[in-house]
């Protein structure tokens, strides 16, 4: 009996259709792949402080709707975080189908590994601890931007940073950052994209593009982490004042739930 | 480097290693005696201009130990009986030199076949179990042929592809080197996705992309490589393994779109 007729005829696959595996395989990189852009595009809009409080400012209130409304629209931070855990979850989901799973396959894949003394061979394990550690970490920091998705700001993300969550930022960055390298890497040659699976030259040379990726996302990582840092240190930082860009007048939400603040013509905050 | 310098690092290097004494340490079983354990045993043996690792076994089955198994049958890297682990790699006996390794060597047998005994292990039977389950044979010839009539021509260019994939010695270095394969028993490894594209190249096979989906569409096949490519780095033929896996996981993952 023929299996082909179940192959390619409809879009919609059943439990029991055998393209199942393919589409896994495509989801997984394509939910990597959509992980990766982001993590950097985030990365960016977060080190906008490096060019003042101002230039963060206005990439947190373009990310709050400012283009479409004139309030702030945390929702729309909680609807992105939202819509990131989702493919985050996927990604995740896809991913554990590939860790070794009980004592053999862990002691094979071990063995094999320190035999093999083969970079992307020992990669892979660096993919698995990164990946992992983000199963967990980066759960915990989506579900808390989820929650308080109006806790962004110059302000706002330094005090949370300065108060501890640099531990939690940091061990982040340096796990996404090499998890997304490494995982770019394997999509590519995959996928065998712009032949450079084609050599082992080409391929040692993408590695070494991709790391020198990596090292970058990493400095601009932690310099960003000191700034937010430095800025937590102020005192306005500290006695819980929201930042308020020069010259505007607005009622801002206060940082915990005290009464709200009231912003004078010249821009200085005023408690109630 | 100029190529007299490389001339003259090389002789350097062989020249230093072509006397003295050298260590190799071999990881003997004999799976038929069940009061046997695996056990590492160490010989030392004199080196000898331009020794291959193969010479060097045979030389230490001749003079300390004639229950020393291994297999070889070409010793020219034509046959692939040969391979085993060197110093946890895979790699052909016969093709190694003595001389580019260090002293103590360690030798075990691949990985992931059936242990015939100390470093000889049966890749046939894992091969052929392969071949029966991805079909690596052409399909759709007439099996009533008529000598008289002439086979139809094939483009020089594709029979070059062809015979480039075809050069597979069916060794077991890949299997060995593949972490896929070494956590996950079922898996067709690269020996067997090379076969595959191989037959993919060949017009005379009728087979369409949805009668290669059916063999190599799923998790043992294609789409449970995870592109670690031990394989392309250790195969001793050079086959462009990380080439063909990637270009059968776009073909078949467009087979299910
Ligand atoms: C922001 C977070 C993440 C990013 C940017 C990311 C990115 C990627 C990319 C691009 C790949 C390559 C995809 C492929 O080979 O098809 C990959 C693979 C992988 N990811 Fe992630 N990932 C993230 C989170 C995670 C998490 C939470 C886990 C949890 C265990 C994980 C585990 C893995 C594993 C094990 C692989 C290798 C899969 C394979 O070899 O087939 N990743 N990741
Ligand atoms: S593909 Fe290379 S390593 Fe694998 S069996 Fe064939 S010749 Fe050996
Ligand atoms: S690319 Fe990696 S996982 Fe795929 S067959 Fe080669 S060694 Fe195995
Ligand atoms: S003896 Fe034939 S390949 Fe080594």
């Amino acid at each position: 009996m023929s299996r082909l007729d179940t192959v390619g005829d409809t879009l919609v696959l059943a439990p029991g259709d055998r393209r199942w595996p393919a589409w896994l395989d495509l989801l997984q990189g394509l939910s990597g792949l959509l992980l990766v852009l982001f993590m950097w595009a985030h990365l960016f809009a977060v080190s906008s402080i490096l060019l003042g409080k101002p230039a963060m400012y206005r990439v947190t209130r373009f990310f709050e709707g400012s283009l479409f409304f004139d309030t702030p629209q945390p929702w729309l931070v909680s609807l992105v975080a939202l819509f990131i855990f989702v493919i985050f979850v996927l990604h995740t989901l896809l991913a554990l189908r590939k860790l070794p799973s009980g004592y053999r396959q862990w002691r094979a894949w071990l063995v094999h590994m320190g035999g093999m003394r083969h970079e992307e061979t020992s990669l892979w394990l660096v993919q698995v601890i990164t990946g992992l550690v983000l199963m967990f970490f980066a759960t915990a920091h989506l579900l808390e931007l989820f929650l308080h998705p109006s806790n962004i700001g110059p302000h706002a993300s330094a005090a949370r940073i300065a108060s501890g969550g640099w531990v939690l930022g940091l061990v982040l960055l340096l796990s996404v950052e090499v998890h997304a390298g490494i995982g770019l890497y394997r999509l590519i040659v995959k996928w065998g994209w712009f032949g450079l699976v084609d050599t082992a030259a080409r391929r040692r040379r993408l590695r070494r593009f991709v790391y020198a990726l990596v090292a970058f996302f990493l400095l601009l990582g932690v310099t960003t982490q000191m700034a937010y840092l430095r800025i937590g240190k102020e005192s306005a930082v500290r006695d819980g004042l929201r930042y308020v860009p020069p010259g505007s007048a607005q009622i801002v939400p206060p940082l915990s739930d005290e009464a709200p603040l009231r912003i004078s013509q010249t821009g200085e905050e005023v408690k109630r | 480097m100029s190529e007299d310098e490389i001339l003259a690092r090389d002789t350097a290097v062989h020249g230093a290693a072509t006397s003295g004494e050298f260590t190799l340490e071999v990881l003997r079983c004999n799976p038929a005696d069940p009061e046997d354990r695996p056990r590492w045993q160490s010989f030392t043996l004199e080196l000898t201009e331009g020794m291959t690792l193969f010479i060097a076994l045979t030389e230490l089955r001749e003079t300390q130990d004639p229950s020393l198994q291994f297999d070889f049958v070409c010793r020219a890297g034509i046959c692939g009986s040969c391979a085993m682990l060197i110093n946890g790699r895979p790699g052909l006996a016969c093709r190694t030199l003595i001389a580019d390794l260090p002293s103590p060597t360690r030798l075990a047998p691949l990985p992931g076949f059936a242990l015939i005994g100390d470093l000889s292990v049966d890749t046939g039977r894992w091969m052929r179990g392969m071949s029966e389950r991805l079909e690596t044979w052409v399909h759709g010839l007439d099996t009533e042929r008529d000598p008289a009539r002439l086979e139809a021509p094939m483009e020089p260019e594709v029979a070059e592809a062809i015979y480039e994939l075809e050069r597979c010695i069916e060794c077991g270095c890949c299997i060995a080197a593949c972490g896929t394969a070494q956590m996950r028993e079922d898996f067709v490894g690269a020996v067997g996705l090379n076969k595959l594209a191989r037959f993919h190249l060949d017009p005379r096979d009728a087979r369409d992309d949805g009668a290669y989906f059916d063999l190599v569409g799923d998790d043992d096949g294609v789409f449970g490589c995870m592109s670690l490519l031990g394989c392309d780095d250790v195969c001793p033929k050079d086959l462009p393994l990380g080439t063909q896996i990637a270009f059968l996981r776009r073909r078949m993952a467009r087979q299910a779109l």
